[in-house]
């Protein structure tokens, strides 16, 4: 239907017209008992170290939503590119989205200049990005990746500051996980010592952490490939329900069976010829 | 390289263009077309980064074109800008959908996305405007 009070389109991208309904809202739901639902944030413990071989990204998997865990078994290392994975904590949906859109554009760098991307491009592209909305995208990454001028691992806050540094925790519970950091990292680890170096690193930001729990993810980034483990390993205070609730054939036993055979007679028999020409 | 001074920098004179009150003809607000007025929407920008997104392509370009300028002399920016302006010509009547094909290209959004391309296209909203007032409007008879 046509608006005589629309005079030009629609500017594409973020639309601020419900924003003062919002906080006019705010205080009057049941007389300013109930408020908006806050967004899921993922509370987080993410560390990324740099070994000799490579980098080694880990993460925990929980989601909370207020006091609520939302979601166990949440995946916060995401896929930038074949050399590159992010960690993200902060807001969910915005890391999501971020690197969601990070990744795409990477790809089409990737395809109109047939090159690898670099992971300073994309560090290049977080900051501009995560600058131009100043820090309202709450989201603080670890990005973490292998190209030709070695290995690299770098931080982006909310606001767009970066750091460059060869190990990393962020997230609610980064203090924790960086005190097991700064006491065990050495330069030009073995995978394996950076693997359980990184796995111990979450696991005290874990135990330390209301908002990190559940299992531990590891990412390992190397010139060869990239091995994503998940779960690296799994929490033991696993809950026992099932998620499936179908039932097996014969779980219902049968009583008694009747059948009832139908009798069609044929009343009426035309033909019509196909013209398959 | 800021090159607006320091009275920019004093908080009550910060221009804010877009949210006068909108005026009709006859110098007052048009109530039939945008409704009721309220000065106190009209003065301050709810969210903080309602001004800063509005007017965030022309501040690029702004400072890209003088960037331009001071390394390559004014022929760069002059002749960078005759072309948007052609390509920006060809488009269909504001009602319809253009695609902006040419234009797009120019400026290299072709080989990016971001929020413009994911959010309130335009292709897809939901509110159709009546083409004579559009037509009307982009002529500047209204």
């Amino acid at each position: 239907m046509a608006l005589s009070n629309v005079v030009e389109t629609p500017a594409s991208g973020f639309n601020f017209e419900n924003v003062s309904r919002n906080v006019a809202l705010d205080g009057l739901l049941e007389g300013g008992h109930a408020k908006a639902p806050k967004p899921m944030k993922t509370g987080t413990t993410i560390a990324g170290v740099v070994c000799k071989d490579g980098v080694v990204l880990g993460a925990d998997t929980r989601a909370t939503s207020g006091e609520v865990v939302a979601d166990k078994m949440c995946a916060k290392i995401h896929y930038i590119s074949p050399n590159m994975y992010c960690c993200g904590a902060g807001t969910a949906a915005d890391t999501e989205k971020t690197t969601d859109l990070l990744s795409s554009n990477l790809t089409i760098f990737s395809m109109t200049s047939g090159r690898n991307p670099r992971v300073v491009m994309a560090v290049n592209i977080l900051q501009d990005m995560l600058f131009r909305y100043r820090g309202q995208i709450g989201a603080s990454l670890i990005l973490g990746g292998v190209d030709c001028t070695g290995n690299h691992l770098y931080t982006v806050g909310p606001y767009g500051s970066i750091d460059n540094v060869p190990y990393l925790a962020m997230g609610s519970g980064d203090l924790a996980a960086l005190g097991i950091l700064e006491d065990r990292f050495k330069p030009n680890m073995e995978l394996e010592d950076a693997k359980e170096l990184v796995r111990d690193a979450i696991h005290s930001g874990i135990m330390s952490d209301l908002g990190s729990g559940n299992n531990i993810d590891i990412c390992v980034i190397t010139k060869q490939g990239v091995d994503y483990i998940r779960p690296y390993q799994e929490s033991e205070y696993k809950d026992k329900r099932q998620r499936r609730y179908k039932y097996r054939p014969g779980t219902t036993s049968i009583l008694t069976e009747k059948i009832v055979p139908l009798e069609l007679e044929v009343v009426q028999e035309t033909v019509q010829r196909m013209d398959t020409a | 390289m800021n090159t607006r001074g320091l009275r920019s920098q004093l908080k009550d004179s910060v221009p804010v263009t877009g949210m006068g009150p909108q005026v009709g003809a006859y110098g007052v607000q048009d109530t039939l077309r945008s409704g009721f007025s309220s000065v106190k929407n009209e003065l301050l920008p709810s969210h903080v980064l309602e001004l800063s997104e509005k007017n965030f392509q022309l501040n690029q370009d702004k400072m890209n074109f003088s960037t331009l300028r001071n390394i390559q002399g004014l022929h760069a920016p002059l002749k960078l800008q005759m072309e948007y302006r052609a390509a920006r010509q060809i488009q269909r009547l504001p009602f319809l959908q253009s695609s902006h094909l040419a234009l797009d290209t120019l400026k290299g959004n072709d080989e990016s996305i971001s929020f413009e391309d994911i959010l309130n296209d335009p292709a897809q909203s939901e509110m159709m405007g009546e083409p004579h007032i559009m037509v009307e409007y982009k002529l500047g008879m209204m």
